[in-house]
C-alpha cells in the first residue's frame, strides 16, 4: 500500500523515455544530489531546534521562541547569521588543511548516509556490504577532527582533537562488535536484507538477551562515538573552550556542528534499522486485529518514529549525566564494553548454534 | 543505485562545502586587523610553540586499537556465514576470541589501559 518501488520505477522510465540513456542517469544523479543534499541541511535544522528545545524542558526552561512559531525559524536564522560571519583564520594555521577538515567531515557523513533506508523502495544506496560499509565510511570522519585540531595551530585544538581522536577509535570497536553480534544473526549485511528478516518480528525481542545486551552496548558506543555528552569531553567548554573546532568560525564551523548532528541521526537510522525493525510495523502474533491497525501507519513514519525515539534517548543521555573524566572514558571503553561484547558475541553465536532465537 | 552513487555524494559533498564556503566568503563582510589573526587564547598572546606535546598513553591506545579493530573486521565475513556453517565456525571463532581476549588480559596486566 505505502510502498515507494513503483513512484521510483516510474520516474526512472519516464526520464529514460524522454532523454538518452546518459543524461538519463546524470538527470536521475543530480536529482538524488539535490534531494540529499537537501535532506542533510533540513535535518541539521531540525535537529538543532530539537535539541535546544529538548535541553531546555529538561531544565525547566521554554528554549527559543522568538523567531517563527515557538521559535521553529530559531535555526534558519542562526545559519544566515553564520553564513554573515567573516570567516577568520589565525595566521600560523595550515590554510589548505584547514579549509580541508570540513570537506572530510561533510562528505564522510554524507555518504553514510546515503544509505538510509527510508521506506519500502525509498533507499538512494542498497549496496550488499551495508553495515561494513556504514562502519567503514563513518570513521574516516576521525581524520577530519584530527586535521581540523592539527591545522589549527592552537594548543586548545590539538589536545582536543587528540582526545575526540582517541575517544572514537576507541568505542568504534564497540559500535562495530555490537553490529557484528547482530549480523550473526541476521546472517545479512544488506540493510534492507537484515529489515526484511524482521517482518515477523524484530531482532531485540526475536534476538533474546543477547540482542539486548547488544542494543545497551551499541547505544552507549554510539553515543561516545558521535562525541556527545555525556561523552563529549573532547569539546568541554570549561577546560578547552571547544576542542577541536576552537579556531573555526562562521560556516566552516558551522560543518562541524552540522556533521556531528547528521553523525546522531545516523547512529540512529542503525540502531532502529538492526534492532527495531526499521521500517517495519510493530506486530504482536495472534492479535490480527492489531496487526492491521499497526500496518495501516505508513512505513516511512514507523522509521522516523523510531529514529526520533533512538535520538530522544540520547538527548536525554546528554542533558542527565555529568560529563566523564578521559580516564574513566577509556576504562569504561576497554575494561567494560569491550570484554562484555567479546563475550556477548560468543554468546549471541551460542544461541545461534542451539536456534534459540524466535523466527528461525 | 549502483557503486556509482558513492562518486555521486562524494561530489554532491564537495559542491555542498565548497559552495558554502564561497558563499560566505562573498557575502561576509572583512577586515583586517592583527591581533584577529592570533591564535585563540582566552585572550593572551600566545605562549611557546602551538603544536605542544601529547601524553603517550594515546599513542597506546592506538595501537590497542589496530589490534581489535583488525580483529572486528575479521568477524565480519565470520559473522556472516555463521548460521549456515554452525557448530566448527562457532568453535574457530571461540578460539580466536579466546586467544585475543588473552591479549586483552594481557594489557590489562601490563597497565596498559591505565589513564595516568
Amino acid at each position: 500500500m505505502y510502498d515507494f518501488t513503483d513512484l521510483v520505477r516510474s520516474i526512472h522510465e519516464s526520464l529514460v523515455a524522454s532523454l538518452s540513456p546518459g543524461m538519463a542517469a546524470l538527470v536521475e544523479w543530480i536529482i538524488i544530489g539535490a534531494i540529499f543534499l537537501g535532506f542533510f541541511a533540513l535535518l541539521g535544522l531540525v535537529l538543532v531546534y530539537v535539541e535546544r528545545k529538548v535541553c531546555a524542558f529538561f531544565q525547566l526552561r521554554l528554549g527559543p521562541m522568538r523567531v517563527g512559531f515557538w521559535g521553529t525559524a530559531q535555526t534558519l536564522a542562526d545559519t544566515l547569521k553564520l553564513l554573515l560571519k567573516e570567516p577568520i583564520m589565525n595566521k600560523r594555521a595550515d590554510k589548505f588543511l584547514f579549509n580541508f577538515a570540513p570537506f572530510i567531515i561533510i562528505i564522510s557523513s554524507l555518504i553514510v548516509l546515503s544509505v538510509t533506508p527510508f521506506a519500502p523502495g525509498l533507499q538512494a544506496f542498497d549496496i550488499n556490504i551495508g553495515l561494513f560499509f556504514v562502519i567503514a565510511i563513518s570513521s574516516i570522519g576521525v581524520v577530519g577532527i584530527l586535521l581540523a585540531g592539527w591545522a589549527s595551530n592552537n594548543k586548545y585544538s590539538l589536545i582536543g582533537a587528540m582526545r575526540s581522536g582517541a575517544q572514537i577509535v576507541s568505542y568504534e570497536l564497540s559500535v562495530g562488535l555490537a553490529l557484528m553480534t547482530m549480523v550473526v544473526l541476521t546472517g545479512s549485511l544488506q540493510l534492507s536484507e537484515i529489515i526484511a528478516s524482521q517482518a515477523d518480528g524484530w531482532w531485540i525481542f526475536k534476538g533474546h538477551i543477547p540482542a539486548f545486551i547488544a542494543f545497551v552496548l551499541f547505544i552507549v558506543a554510539s553515543t561516545a562515538e558521535v562525541n556527545r555528552g555525556p561523552f563529549d569531553l573532547a569539546e568541554a567548554e570549561s577546560e578547552l573552550t571547544a576542542g577541536f573546532h576552537t579556531e573555526y568560525s562562521g560556516m566552516k564551523f558551522a560543518f562541524f556542528f552540522l556533521a556531528e548532528f547528521v553523525n546522531m541521526f545516523i547512529v540512529a537510522v542503525i540502531a532502529a534499522t538492526v534492532f527495531l525493525g526499521g521500517w517495519m510495523p510493530f506486530h504482536i502474533g495472534g492479535l490480527d486485529g492489531f496487526n492491521q491497525i499497526m500496518d495501516f501507519i505508513p512505513p516511512i513514519l514507523w522509521f522516523f518514529g523510531k529514529v526520533a525515539f533512538i535520538i530522544f534517548l540520547m538527548m536525554w543521555f546528554k542533558w542527565t549525566f555529568p560529563r566523564l573524566r578521559i580516564d574513566q572514558l577509556l576504562t569504561l571503553e576497554w575494561k567494560y564494553l569491550l570484554p562484555l561484547n567479546l563475550m556477548n558475541i560468543v554468546l549471541m553465536a551460542f544461541v545461534v548454534y542451539m536456534g534459540w532465537y524466535f523466527g528461525n | 543505485m549502483g557503486l556509482e552513487a558513492i562518486i555521486v555524494f562524494f561530489i554532491s559533498g564537495i559542491v555542498f562545502v565548497g559552495g558554502a564556503m564561497i558563499a560566505s566568503n562573498l557575502l561576509a563582510p572583512k577586515s583586517k586587523n592583527a591581533y584577529k589573526d592570533d591564535p585563540y587564547e582566552c585572550g593572551l598572546p600566545t605562549e611557546g610553540p602551538t603544536h605542544v606535546q601529547f601524553k603517550v598513553g594515546y599513542y597506546l591506545f592506538a595501537i590497542l586499537f589496530l589490534v581489535f579493530d583488525v580483529e572486528m573486521v575479521f568477524l565480519v565475513p565470520w559473522a556472516v556465514v555463521m548460521k549456515s556453517i554452525g557448530g566448527i565456525a562457532l568453535l574457530e571463532a571461540l578460539i580466536f576470541l579466546i586467544i585475543l581476549g588473552l591479549g586483552l588480559l594481557y594489557a590489562w596486566k601490563k597497565k596498559a589501559l591505565v589513564w595516568e
